[in-house]
C-alpha cells in the first residue's frame, strides 16, 4: 500500500514498549481521537506481571462499524523499544504488507518481526525526543500513527490537551510538539493506511472498558453498596465503583480479604441495599462458601468474576474462560443460583444491570463471568441504550400474623423483610430451616426448601436475554460459544459471509440455569456444531453436552490462555469442515 | 428512636436454645435482652449477626433481625450491614473459635476499621459444638482427643489484640454476673466505633472446670482508662479474670455509609462521552 491506497474500513496498530514507556497512553489517545472523528474502535492492553519495566503494548483496532474483536494481525507496529518484545511479539503478528516502525538506536527487531512479510522503517524516535526538551517517545508514536491512518490532527491535539491538562500547559505544549515531530517523520515514509471517512456521530460516542461498564451496569441496576479486595484483572471494577458509589450516596468498603468482601455484601444486602463485589478466580474460590450462604439464606448479591488464566495464581494479566466450572458447580450441596456472561465489552453494561435485576428478583447470588479480554479492553461505541428494568424484591407487608421469611410460594419467591420493618424480624440462616426460618434438620424442611430454591431459579423468564443467535438462520453449521468469545464468533460470521459461506452463531449469556429448551430449539436444524471456548479442558463443551443432545458432527475449538481465540481460527475450521 | 416500656421478653423469641443446661450463654442472652431493653431500641431496629458455634446460635433466640452466617465471618456481615444501614443498632456475636481462630483476621481489621457496632465474644476456651477441641484461648496443657496432652501453644489474648488493632471500647465480663454484663453491653452499644466485649461464658459440658470461674472472677480494682498502652499493660499483667470496662477510646468511627436516598446514575454516564 502507498499513500494513494484505497481508504480502509478497518485498520489495526500496536504500540509496544516496556512498562512505563507510555504505550498504553499513546494507544488510548489515538483511540479517543478516532472516536471524536466518528470511528469505532477497540483497545486491548497486553501487559506483563511487572508493575514497571515489564512488557506493555496497546493493541488498537479502528473500524467504520462497531468493532467486535481485536485483529489477529496489525497493519502498523510502533516499537518504543524492543526490550521485552520477545515476550509478546509472537501474539501480535504484523500483517502481510504491514509496516513496522522502530528506532535503529533500540537495536535489532526480534526474529518474528524480521521474518515477517512486512516493511521495516527506521525512525530515530529517541533523537526526535531529545530535540524537544521534556519530550516523550510515546507522544512521537501518537504523531506517527495519527499521520499514517489519517486522523484529523485537530482531534488528536484536542485529546492530548485534555489528557495532559492536569500536568500543566507546558506538558501539553511538549506533547503537541512531539506529535508534530512524529507527523513530520511519518510523512517521509511513503506509506499510509488511511481510514475511510465516516460521518460524524450525532451523539457523542462512549469510550468505556468492560470493567467500567459492568460497574456502571450494576449502578444502573440499583447497587448501593460494594465491598472490594484488589485482584487483577478485576480491580478496575472496584476502582470505578468507589468514587461512583460515593457520588450517588452509596458506599464501597475495602475489605481485608475476599472472605470479608463477600460477607460484607451479604450483610449490606440483608439490610436492603443491592450489593456487588468483583474478583477473579482466586478470589472467587475464597468466596464459594459464602456464595452458598447467600443461596441458602436467599440473600441477593452479585459477584463479578473477571476471569484470568488459571488454575491457582495462573497468569493474572491474561484471559481465559476457565472459571465456568467453579461458577456453576463450585458450591457444596445443591445450591441453585444464576450465572451470566457478558457478550462483549459494551454488553458488560447490560449484563451488569440485568444481573442485579435477577439477583434482587430471585433473592439469590448471581455470578457474572466477565474476563480479562473484555474487562480491560476499551471500546468506542454508540451511547448504550437506557434499559429500563423495574427491579424490586418481593416486599414484606405486615399483616399482623407470624411472618414466615421462607414461606413456600408458587414461584418459590418469598416476601423479604428488611431490618427496620416492624413485625418482619427473622433470622437469615445458612442452616436448613423451616418456612419461618427456624433451624431444622427434618426431612420435610430440607426437601421443601431445596425444592423452593430450585423452583424460583427454574421459573425465571430470561426472555431474549438468554443470548444471541446471529447469521444465516437456515444454515446447518453453527458456531456455539459463550461470553466474551461472541465477538470472535461475530467477526468469523462476517468473514465467512464475505466468502459466501453460510453459518450461524449462537452465543450464551445465560449460563446457569442452562437454557436447554431455547438452545434445543435453536439447534433444531443444525447438522454441524463447532463449540468455541477459551479453556484447556473444554469446560463449556462438557457443560452443554450434560444438558442437551447435540448433532453427531461436533468439533471443538478450545484452548487455554494467554492467546485469545481469534475469528480466523474459527473460519479456518469451518472452511476445513466444508472442504471435507 | 427510643421506646419506653420495653421488656426483656420483647427481645426474646420462642425458639428453644440448643445449649446444654448450665451453659453460660443463657446468661449472655439474658444480659443482651436486658441491655436492649435498657437502651430502648425497638427490636426491629436491632440486628444480631453471628457465625458458627454454640454462641452463634444466639440470633434466632432474639426477636431482633438476625443473621446466622458461615463460620468466622460475622464481623464482615455486620460491617457491611452497618455501613449500608447506619440507622440500625448492629451487634455481632461469636465464640472464641469462631471469632479468634477462623475469624481472627476479620477481628483485627474490624478493630482497625472501627465501624460503629458492638462485638460480643462468648469465650469458653473450647469448641463446644464439635464436642471439645482446643480453641485459640485454651490453656496449652488442656488435654483432648484432637490434641492429646495439650496444644503446647500460648493462648491468644483477645483484649490486647483488640487494643493494639484499634478497638474503641474494650471490656471483659463474666456471664454469671448478669447485672454488670448488662450494664457493660449498654455502654458498649452507646460508645461510638467498634466496641469489644469478651464475656467469659463457661462450657459446663466440655470444660466443667470452668464452673469455678464464678469464684475466680473479680471486678477490676482500677478505673477504666482512655490510654491504650496503660490498658494493655493492665490486661497483660492481670490474671485474666479481671472484669469491667477496661478501655474507652475516642477514635473517630468509620465514616462511609449509604444514604437513605441515592442520587441519579445518569450523571455518572457523562464521564464516558467523548
Amino acid at each position: 500500500m502507498d499513500a494513494s491506497s484505497p481508504h480502509l474500513k478497518n485498520v489495526s496498530f500496536a504500540v509496544v514498549g516496556s512498562g512505563g514507556a507510555g504505550a498504553i497512553t499513546a494507544g488510548s489517545i489515538l483511540l479517543e481521537a478516532a472516536g471524536k472523528s466518528g470511528w469505532y474502535g477497540l483497545l486491548n492492553r497486553s501487559v506483563g506481571p511487572q508493575i514497571r519495566g515489564g512488557e506493555a503494548a496497546a493493541l488498537v483496532r479502528l473500524s467504520s462499524k462497531p468493532a467486535t474483536c481485536m485483529s489477529r494481525a496489525f497493519d502498523i507496529l510502533v516499537a518504543l523499544d524492543w526490550k521485552k518484545a520477545d515476550r509478546f511479539i509472537g501474539a501480535m503478528p504484523v500483517a502481510g504488507g504491514g509496516l513496522v516502525i522502530a528506532d535503529p538506536a533500540a537495536g535489532e527487531p526480534p526474529r518474528a518481526v524480521l521474518d515477517a512479510d512486512c516493511m521495516i522503517v527506521e525512525c530515530p524516535i529517541e533523537e526526535l525526543v531529545k530535540s524537544i526538551e521534556g519530550g516523550r517517545p510515546n507522544m512521537i508514536a501518537v504523531g506517527l500513527v495519527s499521520y499514517l491512518i489519517g486522523l484529523p490532527t485537530d482531534a488528536v491535539m484536542q485529546i492530548v490537551g485534555s489528557k495532559l491538562a492536569r500536568k500543566g500547559q507546558r506538558a501539553v505544549d511538549i506533547g503537541r510538539a512531539c506529535i508534530e515531530a512524529g507527523i513530520e517523520a511519518a510523512a517521509g515514509f511513503g506509506r499510509a493506511f488511511p481510514l475511510a471517512s465516516v460521518p460524524q456521530p450525532e451523539d457523542p460516542r462512549w469510550l468505556i472498558t468492560g470493567n467500567e461498564a459492568v460497574g456502571l451496569g450494576a449502578l444502573r441496576g440499583g447497587v448501593q453498596f460494594a465491598a472490594a479486595y484488589p485482584i487483577t484483572p478485576a480491580t478496575e471494577v472496584l476502582e470505578y465503583l468507589a468514587p461512583s458509589l460515593a457520588s450517588i450516596g452509596g458506599a464501597l468498603v475495602q475489605a481485608e480479604d475476599e472472605l470479608a468482601s463477600i460477607n460484607m455484601i451479604i450483610g449490606a444486602s440483608f439490610g436492603g441495599r443491592p450489593s456487588v463485589t468483583a474478583t477473579s478466580g482466586p478470589g472467587l474460590s475464597l468466596m464459594m462458601e459464602s456464595l452458598g450462604l447467600a443461596a441458602a439464606s436467599e440473600t441477593p448479591i452479585v459477584v463479578v468474576d473477571v476471569m484470568r488464566a488459571g488454575p491457582s495464581t495462573g497468569i493474572a494479566t491474561k484471559s481465559e474462560q476457565s472459571d465456568l466450572n467453579i461458577a456453576v458447580y463450585g458450591f457444596h450441596g445443591d445450591a441453585p443460583h444464576v450465572v451470566l456472561a457478558p457478550l462483549s465489552v459494551a454488553d458488560c453494561l447490560f449484563t451488569g444491570q440485568f444481573s442485579v435485576h435477577v439477583a434482587e428478583t430471585l433473592q439469590t447470588p448471581v455470578i457474572v463471568l466477565s474476563d480479562q479480554s473484555i474487562g480491560q479492553s476499551r471500546v468506542l461505541v454508540d451511547r448504550p441504550a437506557d434499559v429500563s428494568i423495574l427491579t424490586r424484591r418481593k416486599p414484606f407487608e405486615p399483616a399482623g400474623e407470624v411472618y414466615d421469611r421462607y414461606a413456600l410460594t408458587a414461584d418459590g419467591i418469598s416476601p423479604m423483610a428488611i431490618p427496620g420493618q416492624p413485625g418482619g424480624q427473622y433470622t437469615a440462616d445458612g442452616l436448613t430451616h423451616t418456612e419461618h426460618g427456624t433451624p431444622s434438620s427434618s426431612k420435610k424442611d430440607q426437601k421443601e426448601q431445596l425444592d423452593k430454591r430450585r423452583t424460583k431459579i427454574d421459573g425465571f423468564e430470561f426472555g431474549d436475554h438468554w443470548g444471541v443467535a446471529e447469521g444465516d438462520a437456515d444454515s446447518d453449521t453453527v458456531i456455539l460459544t459463550w461470553g466474551s468469545l461472541t465477538g470472535a464468533g461475530r467477526e468469523a460470521l462476517d468473514m465467512l459471509a464475505d466468502e459466501e459461506v453460510s453459518a450461524r452463531l449462537i452465543a450464551l449469556r445465560q449460563i446457569s440455569p442452562f437454557p436447554a429448551d431455547v438452545l434445543t430449539t435453536a439447534l433444531e436444524s443444525a447438522r454441524r456444531v463447532l463449540i468455541v471456548e477459551q479453556s484447556h479442558s473444554g469446560q463449556f463443551y462438557r457443560y452443554v453436552r450434560a444438558h442437551i443432545d447435540l448433532p453427531s458432527d461436533i468439533r471443538q475449538l478450545h484452548r487455554e490462555g494467554p492467546v485469545v481465540i481469534g475469528p480466523d481460527e474459527i473460519t479456518t475450521l469451518i472452511r476445513d469442515w466444508n472442504s471435507q | 428512636m427510643s421506646v419506653p416500656n420495653l421488656r426483656p421478653k420483647d427481645f426474646t423469641s420462642d425458639v428453644t436454645p440448643v445449649w446444654c443446661p448450665g451453659c453460660g450463654d443463657f446468661h449472655v442472652l439474658m444480659s443482651i435482652t436486658r441491655a436492649l431493653t435498657q437502651l430502648g431500641c425497638p427490636p426491629e431496629e436491632v440486628a444480631v449477626i453471628s457465625g458458627i458455634g454454640c454462641s452463634s446460635r444466639i440470633p434466632a433466640y432474639t426477636n431482633c433481625y438476625g443473621f446466622h452466617g458461615v463460620h468466622g465471618r460475622s464481623l464482615a456481615v455486620a460491617a457491611g450491614l452497618k455501613v449500608a444501614r447506619p440507622d440500625l443498632t448492629v451487634m455481632a456475636m461469636s465464640g472464641d473459635g469462631d471469632g479468634f481462630s477462623i475469624g481472627g483476621n476479620h477481628f483485627l481489621h474490624a478493630c482497625r476499621r472501627n465501624v460503629d457496632m458492638t462485638y460480643i465474644v462468648m469465650d469458653n476456651r473450647v469448641y463446644g459444638m464439635t464436642k471439645g477441641q482446643p480453641s485459640p484461648t485454651t490453656e496449652p496443657d488442656w488435654d483432648s482427643a484432637l490434641s492429646p496432652g495439650g496444644t503446647g501453644l500460648s493462648p491468644f489474648h483477645p483484649l490486647v489484640i483488640a487494643l493494639a488493632s484499634g478497638a474503641n471500647f474494650v471490656a471483659r465480663e463474666f456471664s454469671g454476673n448478669i447485672k454488670a454484663t448488662t450494664q457493660t453491653i449498654v455502654e458498649a452499644v452507646r460508645h461510638p466505633g467498634f466496641s469489644f466485649v469478651e464475656i467469659l461464658s463457661p462450657c459446663v459440658t466440655f470444660r466443667p472446670d470452668e464452673k469455678e470461674w464464678k469464684k475466680q472472677v473479680h471486678v477490676a480494682s482500677v478505673a477504666e482508662t482512655d490510654d491504650p498502652a496503660r490498658a494493655a499493660r493492665r490486661i497483660m499483667t492481670d490474671d485474666g479474670m479481671n472484669t469491667g470496662i477496661l478501655y474507652r477510646g475516642s477514635r473517630r468511627p468509620y465514616a462511609a455509609s449509604v444514604s437513605k436516598e441515592t442520587g441519579d446514575v445518569t450523571a455518572l454516564e457523562k464521564a464516558f462521552e467523548i
